[in-house]
């Protein structure tokens, strides 16, 4: 059945919106936006060093990425003005990343399809690693779901609990650089952060807890996935773009519906 | 034994010595203020008998098996963190729903359960992370400026819910407050803190000692005075309207 080139993307992109949805959530909660924005940027860098070194590309992205996370976790804990910093680093690591590609001479390198995701060129092989990186990511989170939710409440709280919020923090850095390297080849690393954010976003009005949250943001992603997938096939658009645009579409929705339910509510009251 | 113990405490942080040399010691049972001005480490010395704090020399003993409840300073909690009460305070670990409620009825929260956290007053607020600070039935209650941001009437009674709960359970408390003269009323000991400590022992004689009174000016005492005045006036007023 993975014969189909459609069929593999549509696993592929499911694969990568189920693993973002409850990722996304703690991106959302803790304020992360920007530290998912480097981590993503910075992997470009990572395709072009394993390209230039004849490595998997999925390797270098991930162990770029994972400097960058681990630097921007270590910086962001100081006393600068974080936002500046994370976009400094975020658009530093992208110009760098492109710098380092056009050096490459020789290797033919199709920068669009790193940028903005080539979903319907998954292999085989690519699916593996999705589906095995985003098991992995959802394990994880399911371990440390606890813990990293107390430490995202409060970090002395957690303490207090004998949870230590640096090594959840750690968690939370790995799983995004996994994240990052799964979905390059779904909607490359330009549009990895609205794959983060727009399905927990949208999801936030109708939660009441985090769990509800990060299974409706499951729900939106897988949708928004297949959404995409057939609408770029129907309308012959680039497919990771098009799957964010309908995740966005949604976000509309979900808020505009959220503001209204909130508003009948309080007038019922 | 002594629930806690600290012995020669000092703390740098960034280069800046926040602790020096604090030694202190916490009986079962008794409530123990720290106050001091803004920066003078209170927080800091708090967190350190939590657990360990970066940079930091001296030892901090607990009694074996301790059970520490903590009431933070104030939670932040962001607004697109979706969470009921009774969800909180399943955090980290799931509570049964009969010790939940026991809790909650503790804190005088007992209506709170279903509630979103972002949409709690202030007081409610302080309710819950107090129930939450129950939950593990406690032997020491700590208190980081949980009535910051509650008005005297607020503030007063909840430290008199924690003088209730306290009698209750049978815990000691720890808490650190810059509302001087109301928290000084409740408590059996005060210790004044700043970077050292300046002097400690019972609220009068701290109150009037020359340390305290060269950090706080003199006036305080008098609104101390004045406070134990207006508690006593106000119950007498509320018996009234009943």
């Amino acid at each position: 059945m993975f014969d189909d080139f459609l069929v593999r993307a549509a696993f592929a992109s499911v694969g990568v919106a189920l693993a973002a949805a409850p990722l996304g959530c703690f991106v959302v909660w803790r304020r992360m936006a920007y530290f998912g924005d480097a981590t993503a940027h910075a992997a470009i860098l990572g395709v072009a060093l394993a390209l230039a070194f004849g490595l998997p590309v999925f390797w270098g992205a991930l162990a770029v990425s994972l400097i960058m996370a681990m630097i921007v976790a270590t910086l962001s804990g100081r006393s600068f003005a974080t936002d500046t910093l994370l976009g400094v680093m975020a658009h530093s690591a992208l110009a760098i990343g492109l710098l380092a590609a056009s050096f490459l001479s020789g290797v033919r390198i199709d920068l669009m399809a790193y940028l903005f995701g080539d979903v319907l060129a998954v292999s085989r092989t690519d699916l593996a690693v999705i589906w095995g990186g985003g098991g992995l990511i959802v394990a994880l989170l399911i371990w440390r779901w606890q813990a990293l939710l107390t430490s995202t409440m409060n970090p002395d709280l957690a303490r207090a609990a004998g949870i230590d919020p640096k090594r959840e923090q750690l968690v939370l850095t790995l799983t995004l650089a996994l994240i990052v390297a799964i979905a390059i080849k779904v909607v490359g690393v330009l549009l990895i952060s609205a794959l983060l954010l727009i399905p927990a976003a949208a999801a936030r009005p109708f939660a009441r807890t985090p769990e509800f949250m990060a299974g409706l943001a499951a729900v939106i992603g897988a949708v928004s996935a297949l959404g995409g997938l057939s609408a770029s096939f129907v309308m012959d658009t680039p497919t990771g773009p098009t799957i964010v645009s309908v995740a966005a579409c949604f976000f509309v929705i979900s808020v505009s519906l959220g503001g209204f339910l909130r508003r009948t509510a309080n007038r019922e009251k | 034994m002594s629930l806690v113990s600290v012995e020669n405490l000092s703390v740098t942080l960034g280069g800046n010595k926040v602790l020096t040399n604090v030694s202190l010691t916490l009986e079962p049972g008794e409530i123990v203020t720290i106050v001091g001005p803004n920066g003078s480490g209170k927080s800091t010395l708090l967190r350190a008998i939590l657990g360990a704090v970066e940079g930091q020399t001296g030892i901090v003993t607990h009694a074996p098996n301790l059970r520490l409840g903590y009431v933070p300073q104030k939670l932040a909690i962001d607004p697109t963190l979706p969470m009921t009460v009774g969800r909180f305070l399943g955090l980290p670990r799931k509570v049964a729903p009969a010790l939940l409620r026991a809790a909650l009825e503790q804190a005088g929260a007992e209506a709170l359960e279903a509630r979103q956290m972002v949409d709690l007053s202030g007081g409610q607020f302080q309710r819950v992370l107090l129930a939450r600070a129950l939950l593990n039935r406690p032997q020491l209650l700590i208190l980081d400026e949980a009535t910051q941001g509650l008005d005297q009437p607020g503030s007063a009674a909840f430290y008199e819910r924690i003088a209730n709960v306290r009698s209750d359970i049978g815990c000691s408390v720890l808490m650190v407050s810059h509302e001087l003269h109301v928290v000084m009323a409740a408590s059996d000991r005060v210790i004044c803190l700043n970077g050292h400590v300046c002097c400690s022992g019972a609220p009068e004689h701290v109150a009037s000692a020359p340390e305290y009174r060269a950090l706080f000016g003199s006036g305080t005492q008098g609104a101390l005075a004045l406070y134990r005045h207006e508690h006593d006036h106000h119950h007498h007023h509320h018996e009234d309207a009943h």
